[in-house]
Order: C-alpha cells, then structure tokens, then sequence
C-alpha cells in the first residue's frame, strides 16, 4: 500500500492522481502517438484489439519509465523548480511505493504485450524500458553532457516497437522513424536545457549548457537538426514512402533548421531573452507529431 | 475533513478505480484470446 507518513502520524494512501503523474502522462502522450505511428505505418494490421494492446503496452511501459526515473532523481528533482513539485519530492508518495508502481508497470506492460502481440515486440519493449532507466537514469544522465544523445535511443523505440507489434519484424522504414527521433531528441532538449540551464546548474546535471556553454550547445543544436533533416526526409527518396510525406517532411524540416539557424545566431545568456530557444523546443513538440501524422496520412489516404 | 476521512475516502477511491481497471483487463483478455485463436464472430 502506499503510504505517506504526516505530522499527525497517520497513514495516508497515495491519492491515484499523484500514481498517474508518476507516469509523467505528457511525454507519455508523444510516445503513445509514435508508438501508434509506427503501427499504423506498417504494411500489414493486426486485429484491431491486438493493435490496441501494443499501445497500450508502450503507454505502460513509458509510465514505468517515468515512475522509475522519477523514483531515482527524487533528490534531482526537489533541487529544481520544475520539478520540485511533483509527488516523490513534494511528499505525496514515499519512494518504495513508487517503486513497487513502476517495476509493476514494467512487467506487465511486457508480459502483455508478449502475449498479445509477439515476443520481439515485447524484448524491445523490455530493452527500452532497461536502456531508459538502466543506462539513460542511473548511468549517463548524473555523469556525461552526452547523456541526452545516448539517451535519446530509449525515447527512439516506441514506432520501432509499433510496426514490430503489428509485423513481427524489423525492416528499413522503421529504423529511419527510431532514426528520426533520436536525432531529434538532442536538439529538442538542449533548447529547453538553455533556458533552464540554472535549474541543471543548481541539480548538477551535467547538461550540455552546463559543461560546455551557450554558444557550443547553440552549436550542437544547429548540427544535430541537420541529420535530423535528412533522417527525416529520406524514407521518400528510399521509396519507403510517397509525395505527400517527401514534401511535407522537407518543409517541416527546413523550418526546423531555420529556427535551429536562428537559435545559433543569439547570444543571449539570460532565460528572458531566449524567445529563439523557445520557440524551437515548442515546435520541435509539433514537428515530431506532424511529421508522424503526415507519414500516416501517406500511408492510408494516398499511398 | 479529519485526517481519517481522507483516508478512508482515498482507499474507496482507489479500489473503484483498481475494481473497474481488473475488470477492463479480464475484458481485455477475453477479446485478446478471440483474436489470437483467430475465431470469426
């Protein structure tokens, strides 16, 4: 059960909303849409329920991941106004019972979706799971301003896990979506880690503005959304796909570059005057969920 | 509200919602295990 202890000594369950945001429901939303991307890309469907599960199984599994990494960054977490309020450090909830949720979570979102779907579907899942919290959490996270490249593998699995689930096999479009989002993840979260930079800086996460300045992650923002670019443009000259992505994924991604350009050309230090910065980490959101939405379009409606 | 009310509201809460997700999932497993045997309704 779970259980806080309070002034009047009294034990008071976790109430089930502070249970659901120990799934961080927000980024779970992107998985869950990448996830269910993938999916509906793939060439052949499963019935609908078992097409159902798999999502549902990501969604568990992403829940997993952020009970756990919240489980492990608590004392990060109460360092940083972000994040200060969330249940474990404000708490709503004490550690084990976190604990007990997200290792819960973790094997029933795998044993499910082996049994629904395919046992590949559920090693990628499992391996996802282990590489977020495993080596992005415990490992890279407290100890490289690379952590975010590496880590970034873990978010890339969920359309890789989609398509498998639905063909029980890997093949080329799949690995250029995993491809796709983790080039994606680094610029994505340098441009939020420059404007909370003192929030990092205060946590000792070593985040690439904390190490290595403004100007170098500027830097490292404008050469990583070039690969990205071209990630994302290539399934239609591969012929993995038809027009109406091509040309959809070349002007959401020129825009990308454009913003990336215009975030290597400030200079500002103070959060303030990072309306650059800002404005790429709120369209990077919308360009992964058009980018994605457009290739299912391509799929279904034209091709 | 006494401190004990909230814990016996939180509880109540909390077995409604664990109720009706067990019953989600054991309708969950029955449509699963329709689709895998491939029976056509």
């Amino acid at each position: 059960m779970n259980v806080v202890t309070t002034t009047a000594d009294v034990a008071l369950p976790a109430d089930w909303r502070d249970l659901l945001a120990l799934t961080k429901p927000r980024v779970m939303s992107l998985v869950v849409f990448t996830g269910l991307c993938g999916l509906l890309a793939a060439p052949e469907m499963p019935p609908f329920v078992l097409g159902f599960t798999a999502i549902l199984c990501i969604a568990l599994g992403a829940g997993a991941c952020g009970a756990l990494n919240q489980w492990y960054e608590v004392d990060i977490d109460a360092k940083m106004r972000r994040t200060a309020n969330r249940p474990l450090p404000a708490g709503r909830i004490d550690r084990q019972s976190a604990l007990h949720f997200g290792v819960g979570l973790a094997f029933f979102s795998v044993l499910l979706m082996g049994l629904a779907t395919n046992w590949l579907a559920a090693i990628m899942l499992a391996v996802s799971i282990l590489f977020y919290v495993l080596v992005y959490t415990v490992w890279l996270k407290p100890r490289t301003a690379q952590n975010i490249v590496i880590g970034g593998a873990a978010g890339a699995f969920p359309p890789l896990i989609g398509w498998v689930a639905a063909t029980g096999h890997v093949s080329a479009l799949p690995l250029l979506l995993f491809a796709i989002i983790f080039l994606w993840t680094p610029p994505h979260f340098w441009a939020l880690s420059l404007f909370v930079r003192s929030d990092y800086a205060a946590a000792g996460i070593p985040m690439l503005p904390v190490v290595a300045g403004f100007e170098n992650t500027r830097r490292q923002i404008f050469l990583y959304g070039l690969p990205m670019a071209a990630a994302a443009i290539a399934p239609w000259p591969l012929g993995l796909t038809g027009t109406v992505y091509g040309v959809s994924a070349a002007v959401l991604s020129f825009v990308f570059v454009v913003l990336a350009a215009r975030v290597l050309g400030n200079r500002a230090t103070e959060p303030r005057y990072m309306e650059a910065e800002k404005h790429l980490f709120a369209y990077s959101v919308f360009y992964l969920f058009a980018l994605f939405a457009v290739l299912v379009a391509d799929r279904w409606l034209v091709s | 509200m006494k401190l004990e009310d909230e814990v016996v509201r939180r509880q109540r809460e909390r077995a409604r919602i664990l109720a009706w997700l067990l019953g989600a999932f054991v309708v969950l497993l029955f449509f699963i295990t329709i689709a895998k045997t491939g029976i056509n309704w």
